[in-house]
C-alpha cells in the first residue's frame, strides 16, 4: 500500500529527513478511483505554513476531489495525507478534520438556506461544538461584534436578517467565505471562490484573500479557472491534469510550459 | 454555560403573540374547562361532561407526543416512524405502577402478583417489575426507558449515517418488533390484554371525576412545559444547528459539528417527551396493550404533525387536536371511512399544504394584509 521510501510514522517524533517536516499540508502518492476511473493519480503536493497556493487545471482534473480527500469527504485508495507534519487525515472524519483547523469553501456555494445571514455566521463562529455547549450557548457582545465586522467585510451588513437562500449566487459565495473567516482556521481551501461574481466582486475577493494571506498565520489553497484572478493573487501555481501535478511554478513559467499549453489548447 | 441565558432566552420578547397565545391556552385549559365541568349544572348547555374532560386530556397527551415528533422531524429532519413505541413504553411504565397499586384488590386477591401473572401460574414477580411499586421509580422509567432506547438505537443508526427513508423503515421495524415482543405472555407485560383494571393512582380512584379532572389538568401543564422545553431547544444555537442538519447534513460536518450528536440529542429528548405523554395517557384511558406499538400508530403521529405544519411546534399541537378531533367525530359518524380520510388528508397536505394548517393561516393573513 504505502510506498516504502515515503512511509511516515504517524504520531511518532520525526527526525530530520522526514518528507512532511516543515509542511502544513502534505499529500504523497494520493490516488482515488471512482469505478475504475482515476480521479486522482499518485498526486503529490506540499504546502508550507503561511503559503498561498493557487491550483488550476481543466475540468475534471481532480481539483475538487483533492479537496474532498483533504477534508475527509473522500477516502483515498492509496497515499498519505498529512496535516501539520504528522496528523493522518485519512483516518479522521469531516468534523474532526474541521476541528483540527481546516476550513473549506465549496465549489457550489452551500450555505444554510433556511437560516439568516447572521445565523449562518453564528454557526460558523469559532466556539465549542458540543451538543450541550451549543444548547446553552449565549452570544457575547464581543462575538456579536465579530459577526458584525465579518458581515461588513463581506458586504452583507445590511442583509443580516435575510434568509441565506434568498441571496444572489455571488452573495452566497461571499457568505460562505465569511463563514470560513468566522471559523478562524489555519488552512483554508477555496474551491472556485469567484465563480459567478462580477469583475469588481472578483477584484474585492482577490484583495480579501491577499489580506488573509498577508500575516502568514494561515495557509490557503485556492482553486480557480479565472486567470485574471490567479494573476491578481500572484502566488505559486500548481497545474493539475488527469489527477496528478503537471507543472508547478509562477504563473509566467506555467503559461510558458509546453505541456500546460498542450493540455489547455489541445482540448 | 452562563446562567442568565435560560430566563433571558425564554422571556426574550421575540414573539409577543406567542406568549399571549400561551397565556390564552393556559386560561382556556386550566381555568375555563374546569369551571365548565365543575361549576355549570349538568343540564346546562355549557356544562362540560366528564367524558369530554378525559377526551381533552387524551388530546393533550397526543399534542405532547406531536410536539416530540416535531422536534425530531420538523427540526432535525429525522422522520421517525417509531415514536408510538416511545409513547407506549412510557405508558407501560405507568401501567406497571398502577398494576402494583391494585395490590390484593385483584380478582385473585394476590397482593404479591398482578392477576395476569397469577393466571399464568407465575410464582414470583420478575426482576424487571421490581421498583414499580414506587411512583417516583415508574415516573423515572417512563422517561429513562424510551430515552435509553432512543439513545442506543439513534447512536447505531446516526453513526452509520442512516438517513431518510431507510431510517424511517428501521424505526417502523423497531416498533413492530416491540409489538410482537409485548404480545408474548412470557414477556411479563400481560401479553395480548396488556395492563388494565387499574384502581387508583397515588391513592386517587381513577373512576372519580375529580381524579379525571386532575389528570386532565396535569396533561395540560405537561404540554405547556414540554412546549417550553422544546422551544428552548429550537431557539438555541443547537436548534439552529438542528435545522442546518435537516437542510444540509453533510455541510454541517465541514463546520466541525457532528450531526450524529445533534440528532441523538433531539431524538433522545423527543423519545423522553413521548414517554412522558404515554405515562399521562394510560391512567386516563385505563389500559395499555401491545396495539399501541402498531406501526400505523406511529405513522398517524407523523400525519398530525404534517397536517399542523412541521418545524413550528405550534403546528404540531394544532395538528394533533385537529386530526384527533376529526377522528373522534368521524369514528362516531362513519367509522369505516376514517382510514380513507386519514390517507386522503395526508396526501392533500403533502401535495397542497406543505406547511400544514399553520402555513395556510399565514397565507390567509398575508392576503388580508395585502388587501387592506
Ligand atoms: N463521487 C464521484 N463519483 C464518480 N466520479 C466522480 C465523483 N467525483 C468526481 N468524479 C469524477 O472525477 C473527476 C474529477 O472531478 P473533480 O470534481 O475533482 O474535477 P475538478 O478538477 O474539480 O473539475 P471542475 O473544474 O469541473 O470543478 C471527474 O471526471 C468527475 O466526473
Ligand atoms: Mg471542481
Amino acid at each position: 500500500m504505502l510506498d516504502d521510501k515515503f512511509e511516515v510514522q504517524v504520531d511518532e517524533p520525526h527526525g530530520p529527513g522526514v518528507p512532511a517536516a516543515g509542511s502544513i499540508l502534505y499529500l504523497d502518492g494520493v490516488s482515488v478511483s471512482f469505478d475504475g476511473f482515476k480521479a486522482l493519480n499518485a498526486l503529490s503536493l506540499i504546502l508550507a505554513p503561511g503559503e498561498l497556493r493557487t491550483i488550476v487545471g481543466p475540468n475534471g482534473a481532480g481539483k475538487t476531489t483533492m479537496m474532498d480527500v483533504i477534508t475527509g469527504k473522500t477516502r483515498p485508495d492509496e497515499g498519505d495525507v498529512l496535516f501539520d507534519e504528522k496528523v493522518d487525515l485519512t483516518r479522521l472524519d469531516e468534523s474532526e478534520i474541521a476541528n483540527l483547523g481546516i476550513g473549506r469553501k465549496f465549489q457550489k456555494p452551500t450555505v444554510f438556506e433556511h437560516l439568516s445571514v447572521f445565523e449562518n455566521l453564528e454557526l460558523a463562529l469559532k466556539a465549542d461544538r458540543g451538543a450541550f455547549a451549543t444548547l446553552m450557548f449565549w452570544l457575547s457582545g464581543e462575538q456579536r461584534d465579530t459577526i458584525d465586522a465579518t458581515m461588513a467585510r463581506i458586504g452583507l451588513a445590511d442583509k443580516s436578517r435575510h434568509l441565506a437562500g434568498a441571496l444572489s449566487h455571488g452573495q452566497k459565495q461571499w457568505l460562505e467565505i465569511g463563514m470560513l473567516l468566522m471559523q478562524d482556521q489555519r488552512l483554508l481551501l477555496l474551491d472556485e471562490p469567484v465563480a459567478g461574481m462580477t469583475d469588481s466582486e472578483t477584484e474585492a475577493t482577490a484583495q480579501l484573500i491577499l489580506d488573509l494571506a498577508r500575516d502568514g498565520s494561515r495557509s490557503l489553497v485556492v482553486v480557480e479557472h479565472d486567470m485574471e484572478f490567479v494573476r491578481a493573487l500572484g502566488a505559486k501555481v500548481t497545474v493539475l491534469h488527469e489527477g496528478s501535478v503537471l507543472a508547478e511554478g509562477t504563473l509566467e513559467t506555467i503559461q510558458a510550459d509546453s505541456k500546460v499549453i498542450e493540455v489547455y489548447l489541445g482540448r | 454555560m452562563n446562567a442568565p441565558s435560560l430566563s433571558a432566552r425564554l422571556l426574550a420578547a421575540d414573539d409577543r403573540r406567542l406568549w399571549l397565545g400561551m397565556a390564552g391556552c393556559a386560561i382556556a385549559f386550566l381555568v375555563v374547562v374546569p369551571m365548565l365541568n365543575l361549576a355549570m349544572p349538568p343540564d346546562s348547555a355549557l356544562h362540560m361532561p366528564n367524558y369530554m374532560v378525559t377526551l381533552l386530556g387524551k388530546y393533550l397527551c397526543y399534542a405532547t407526543l406531536a410536539l416530540a415528533m416535531d422536534l425530531v422531524w420538523g427540526y432535525c429532519g429525522v422522520l421517525s416512524l417509531g415514536h408510538g413505541a416511545f409513547f407506549a413504553l412510557g405508558g407501560y411504565a405507568m401501567g406497571m405502577f398502577m398494576m402494583r397499586s391494585i395490590g390484593a384488590r385483584g380478582v385473585y386477591g394476590n397482593a404479591d402478583l398482578p392477576d395476569f401473572m397469577v393466571f399464568l401460574n407465575w410464582k414470583e414477580l420478575p426482576w424487571y417489575w421490581m421498583g414499580f411499586d414506587h411512583f417516583w421509580f415508574a415516573a423515572l422509567m417512563a422517561l429513562a426507558v424510551p430515552g435509553a432506547l432512543a439513545f442506543v438505537f439513534g447512536w447505531l443508526a446516526f453513526r452509520s449515517r442512516i438517513t431518510g427513508v431507510y431510517l424511517s423503515i428501521i424505526t417502523q421495524a423497531m416498533t413492530y418488533a416491540l409489538m410482537l415482543a409485548f404480545f408474548r405472555n412470557e414477556m411479563g407485560f400481560g401479553g395480548n390484554n396488556g395492563l388494565t383494571d387499574f384502581k387508583d393512582i397515588l391513592g386517587f380512584p381513577l373512576a372519580e371525576p375529580s381524579t379525571k379532572l386532575g389528570l386532565y389538568m396535569l396533561s395540560a401543564l405537561v404540554l405547556g412545559l414540554a412546549f417550553l422545553v422544546a422551544r428552548f431547544v429550537v431557539t438555541s444555537k443547537l436548534g439552529r444547528i438542528m435545522m442546518a442538519v435537516r437542510d444540509a447534513e453533510s455541510r454541517v460536518r465541514f463546520l466541525g459539528y457532528s450531526p450524529t450528536w445533534v440528532k441523538l440529542f433531539g431524538f433522545t429528548l423527543s423519545a423522553m417527551l413521548a414517554g412522558l405523554a404515554g405515562a399521562l395517557y394510560v391512567p386516563q384511558v385505563g389500559i395499555i396493550n401491545p396495539s399501541e406499538f402498531s406501526p400505523a400508530n406511529s405513522i398517524e403521529i407523523a400525519i398530525w404533525v404534517a397536517v399542523g405544519g412541521r418545524g413550528t411546534l405550534v403546528g404540531a399541537v394544532l395538528g394533533a387536536f385537529a386530526v384527533n378531533g376529526a377522528k373522534t367525530w368521524l369514528t362516531g359518524a362513519a367509522p369505516e371511512l376514517w382510514l380513507f380520510l386519514l390517507g386522503a388528508l395526508f396526501i392533500a397536505v403533502t401535495l397542497g399544504l406543505p406547511k400544514g394548517l399553520l402555513g395556510l393561516w399565514g397565507q390567509i393573513r398575508r392576503k388580508e394584509k395585502a388587501h387592506a
